[in-house]
């Protein structure tokens, strides 16, 4: 072990890291949008509509995200989209989480009692006024526990678009430690810095959780 | 477009792979499982030190990436020593990885065993280990079989991460035969779909399995644990 190696690269890894922060939280933006989509999609009484969203779920939480990332990336130019590979796994990312942030809100929804909206249609509210007042709220607030740990999920995920050659955390591991000959010193930083994020994810959400407990 | 030629060229390789890959898994399951009941056990007993390793343990295993992990296990490890080969460093890594999931799921059903059983079982004269072995494991496994066959339907999306530290298991071979064919995406896209099947083959087979072994529950009365610390991802 020779801690002068991890001070040398601590810098690059860094700055890595930010990249990784970045693309975790590119690909939940997306996964929101995708997530809602698809929950509206789920929940508008439509049996195509309900089936189109139930199989893009079962694929998306099914296939390997390896499997996913490398679809994107070979996809996307066939089809005469020639992007960068950090755009292909950022879309990656958002579509596979997107699957997940779906299945969180539709339990979410599930989860706010019937009877308030009913309530709600029996006090006269008008059908946009229920959704933005009374159960889009609460179903927010019952998921964000799940949407922190989905963002942490992905965070770790992210780790797998080094594969396509995203200098990100865990690229920049691989380049510096092959140029240096230390992977234990730079994994294991590496691994502390994941480690970090994470653990201020957490602490962030038990703070958002603490907070909308308030009111 | 299908090019049978292919399939008589690349089918033995693609078995092959198929093979490692289910050997992968089924040894790292079995390495995860066992490590991760032990982790349960030591966790109980009453050693403050010990227990802090532990919840390290399981702490740091899931906070970080199983790339990293592999890569510090295959890569790094001879820097101590450790000199594994890839099949070897891929089921360690995967037992590993797994064990720190496991041992939160047995925790979580350890703690939803009645204590009233267990004080039955011991003013009865039972051991400790007649206790585990005829009370509380039996009770455990029926509540948390739903988080263990999602979390071994979660090792199946990892075993393809192995690919990446050239394990030669299916998406590696996979990958050679599409640097071979110029058909990456065609090859690509039957690997999604097979895997796909795989995965929905798999928690259908083991949601036959829960549904077999907890229908002496005609309503929940085991609480079930927390599925929260299994929702690891491929």
């Amino acid at each position: 072990m020779k801690f002068s190696v991890i001070i040398d690269a601590l810098p690059y890894l860094l700055q890595a890291a930010v990249t990784t922060v970045w693309v975790s939280l590119l690909g939940m933006l997306l996964g929101q949008v995708i997530g809602v989509l698809v929950c509206v999609a789920r929940q508008s009484g439509s049996r195509a509509a309900d089936m189109a969203g139930g199989v893009y779920v079962s694929f998306f939480r099914g296939v390997p995200l390896l499997i996913q990332l490398l679809l994107i990336y070979y996809m996307l130019p066939l089809v005469g989209i020639d992007v960068p590979p950090l755009v292909a796994s950022v879309a990656a990312l958002g579509l596979a989480s997107g699957a997940y942030v779906s299945e969180i809100y539709r339990g979410s929804l599930n989860a706010v009692p019937h009877g308030q909206a009913e309530a709600a249609l029996a006090l006269g509210f008008p059908g946009t006024t229920i959704w933005s007042r009374i159960l889009l709220p609460q179903a927010f607030r019952i998921s964000v526990p799940a949407l922190i740990n989905e963002l942490i999920l992905l965070l770790k995920a992210s780790s797998l678009i080094s594969v396509v050659g995203v200098a990100e955390l865990t690229r920049t591991s691989q380049t510096i430690s092959a140029s240096n000959y230390r992977p234990l010193e730079i994994y294991l930083a590496a691994g502390v810095i994941y480690l970090a994020i994470n653990g201020v994810l957490a602490l962030f959400g038990t703070a958002v959780e603490r907070r909308l407990q308030r009111g | 477009m299908l090019d049978t030629s292919l399939i008589i060229q690349y089918g033995p390789s693609l078995l092959r792979g198929f093979g490692v890959t289910i050997l992968c898994w089924a040894a790292g399951c079995a390495i995860g499982m066992t490590l991760g009941f032990v982790l349960m056990l030591l966790r109980q007993v009453p050693l403050r030190p010990l227990r802090w390793l532990i919840r390290a343990y399981v702490e740091v295993i899931r906070g970080t990436p199983f790339l990293i992990q592999l890569f510090l296990l295959y890569n790094g490890g001879p820097s101590i020593g450790l000199r594994l080969e890839a099949t070897t460093a891929g089921i360690l890594g995967l037992g590993l990885y797994g064990s720190a999931y496991f041992a939160e799921i047995f925790r979580a059903g350890y703690q939803a065993v009645p204590k009233g059983q267990v004080e039955a079982a011991l003013s009865l004269g039972m051991s400790y280990g007649a206790i585990l072995r005829r009370v509380i494991v039996p009770a455990m496994l029926v509540s948390t079989i739903p988080a263990i066959v999602n979390m071994m339907a979660i090792l199946t999306k990892e075993t393809v991460v192995l690919s990446i530290i050239t394990v030669p298991e299916l998406m590696y071979e996979m990958q050679t035969m599409a640097a071979e064919t110029f058909a990456t995406f065609e090859t690509i896209l039957g690997m999604a779909l097979f895997y796909w099947l795989l995965v929905e083959v798999t928690s259908r087979l083991g949601r036959r399995l829960e549904a077999r072994v907890t229908r002496f529950l005609t309503h929940s009365s085991t609480p079930t644990p927390s599925t929260r610390t299994s929702t690891a991802r491929a």
